[in-house]
């Protein structure tokens, strides 16, 4: 178990060195630095671009080996470099890395648990109404994608507004910037600017496990030791959540470390459309200003967190599965 | 992720004198929602390609005289800001996410197929190494990468978005195309042609590729929808697709700006999008069911034993 955890924790490293290298020879590679001091009237004179440039260690007339080498060097000791308006990117990250964080943790959580809830409820009672109901509402958000959906849940939210009279949603920004109250009503205030970003993030998790964990129930249904314990005297119920969902549960854990890759995705979209600043809307932004050291730190932050969920999800099958623990 | 029953037994006693190309065909047209996702792909085809010989404007066609107008008979969807007209903007929207979902799906998946047959029937280093790359692309989203990538196709053919969406999709495919094919390399009719010179290239391409056709065809299906929803993200974001053409992504992100007033500028678009992937799934859906049935059931059982 102890081999197999350290086997695991190396080659996550590896892969953070080798996704964030891609990922900076991609941007320098790609972007165009010097367009942003371009065009400007009067124009900047081109000893002054070359020290910005220099000064952001994004000169394209220096080698990509040693600019990647002393930007990675930089990272290893903490520091991500300067963005392109000369902020500190550390300073940024550590601003918006939370706001991404709630948003993605709560996501996944909340899509987990209602869509694994789901997919139970849709194989124990299947051709039900809940299933036909389920599978329906599934389909669909499957192939919409996370943008349209969001801007769906705002208008539907708007409206909603509209015809109760009162703001009980909140489609801009994660708090009111004007909001002046007590630690409570705070709370409140974030928590109905974080609902509908939340939740289009979460449907889509709903509709993927609710699919898997019924096929994945399904196919225990009908296995021969659930049909032993019922034959031992356990309740339908009893037989189904203590030895059928325990093993019907265990895919999960593998799509858990898939389907995080697809939040992060969805991440971006979310947030621009709802206004946060987060890692996704940064990301955005950085790639349209050429801001190669924004995008890296964005980069490596996504990989950390696929690569963790990944790492979770392993270490969750070894936790619950006894033939991995023996491996 | 199915969502038909299984045929019932009566098949049998008429399979016997069916091919197994006339089994899946019987099958599949057995499936409602597999038929009905053909039915609505080929209208939206025909929209597409077709739609625009019926269509008064063109367009990129600009009709001063009518901006932001409510769908009428003469501009079918209505009109956008500057007057384009939202029937012929959609359907042009449209030609180009099917193009490209179905270019890049044929192409990742022959990559995946290549890749993936080589990888499992060479194995040792080749293997090793593909494996490898596979896992490094999948670290991180293909969206982050190509979204990086996006300005070395500003201002050039949107060519170059297929191929680096097609370099970044086929990793999922070429995983399941090899364990597929080292199942296979074992098998007599694949010894049977080692042990007569047949070299590798061949073995892989005359024999191993044809025997998961199945697998490549499913793939290629269900990857035509997940590139169509990445496409089309892409685009919505300004990455994909470069303006003055459009997608279906772009006019979602341009009809959204004042969609709560003038809705036709993007629901015609949001649902031409929804319905093809829609469609696009209940077809991969529909043949594997048709080629393997139970095949959901048989590998988990396989794997719990």
């Amino acid at each position: 178990m102890v081999n197999y955890l350290v086997r695991r924790v190396l080659n996550f490293l590896v892969m953070v060195v080798l996704a964030s290298t891609l990922g900076y020879v991609l941007a320098s590679l790609a972007f165009d630095p010097s367009a942003n001091y371009q065009g400007g009237n009067p124009p900047i004179p081109q000893s002054t671009i070359e020290a910005k440039l220099n000064n952001l260690g994004v000169n394209p007339d220096d080698p990509l080996l040693a600019r990647y080498l002393t930007w990675a060097g930089n990272v290893v000791s903490g520091d991500f470099g300067l963005t392109v308006g000369e902020q500190r990117v550390n300073e940024e990250l550590s601003r918006r890395i939370w706001v991404s964080l709630r948003l993605l943790i709560l996501g996944s959580i909340i899509g987990s648990i209602i869509g694994v809830a789901l997919g139970v409820v849709s194989a124990v009672r299947q051709y039900g109404v809940t299933d036909r109901a389920a599978s329906v509402l599934s389909f669909t958000l499957l192939s919409t994608p996370v943008f349209l959906l969001a801007i769906l849940l705002k208008f539907g939210a708007i409206e909603f507004n509209n015809q109760i009279g009162t703001r009980f949603f909140y489609t801009i920004g994660e708090y009111s910037s004007d909001f002046s109250g007590t630690s409570w009503e705070l709370f409140l205030n974030r928590l109905q600017h974080l609902i509908l970003p939340t939740l289009s993030i979460a449907l889509g998790g709903i509709a993927f496990y609710s699919r898997y964990q019924r096929n994945a129930m399904l196919d225990v249904l009908g296995s021969d030791f659930l049909r032993t314990a019922r034959a031992k005297g356990l309740s339908r119920r009893q037989s189904l959540f203590r030895h059928g969902l325990r093993v019907a549960i265990l895919p999960m854990a593998t799509f858990f470390a898939y389907s995080f890759g697809l939040l992060v995705t969805g991440a971006p979209f979310t947030e621009t459309i709802f206004g946060w600043n987060g890692m996704g809307s940064w990301f955005i932004t950085a790639v349209q200003s050429n801001d190669i050291n924004s995008v890296s730190a964005v980069i490596v932050f996504s990989s950390v967190l696929v690569l963790l969920s990944g790492l979770l999800a392993d270490v969750a099958v070894a936790i619950l599965d006894p033939r991995v623990r023996l491996r | 992720m199915t969502m038909t029953t299984e045929q019932p037994a009566t098949v049998d006693e008429s399979t016997e004198r069916l091919t197994r190309g006339a089994l899946i065909r019987l099958r599949f047209a057995r499936n409602t929602l597999a038929v009905s996702g053909v039915v609505i792909l080929v209208l939206m085809f025909i929209l597409a390609f077709i739609g625009p010989f019926f269509s008064k404007y063109s367009w990129d066609q600009l009709d001063f005289l009518a901006l932001l107008q409510p769908p009428s008979r003469d501009h079918w969807f209505g009109t956008s800001q500057i007057g384009g007209d939202v029937f012929a903007l959609t359907i042009r929207g449209l030609q180009k996410s099917l193009i490209i979902g179905l270019l890049v799906a044929v192409f990742s998946t022959g990559l995946a197929a290549v890749a993936g047959g080589f990888a499992g029937y060479i194995g040792g280093k080749v293997d090793r190494s593909v494996m490898w790359l596979i896992d490094a692309l999948l670290v991180l989203p293909s969206f982050l990468l190509i979204a990086v990538m996006s300005p070395l196709y500003r201002g050039r053919t949107w060519l170059v978005f297929v191929v680096l969406l097609a370099a970044f999709g086929w990793m999922v495919t070429a995983r399941i195309v090899r364990s597929a094919t080292m199942s296979l390399r074992e098998r007599d009719f694949v010894r049977a042609a080692q042990y007569m010179g047949v070299p590798a290239r061949k073995i892989v391409f005359r024999h191993l590729l044809p025997n998961v056709a199945s697998i490549l065809i499913i793939d290629a299906t269900l990857n035509v929808g997940a590139t169509i929803l990445s496409e089309t993200g892409l685009s919505y974001l300004g990455f994909g697709v470069q303006p003055p053409d459009v997608s279906l992504g772009s006019l979602i992100a341009e009809g959204t700006a004042s969609a709560l007033t003038y809705p036709w500028l993007f629901m015609f678009a949001g649902s031409a999008l929804i319905l093809t992937v829609l469609a696009v799934s209940f077809i991969g859906d529909g043949l594997r069911d048709a080629f393997d049935p139970g095949s959901n059931k048989s590998k988990k059982k396989a794997k719990a034993s």
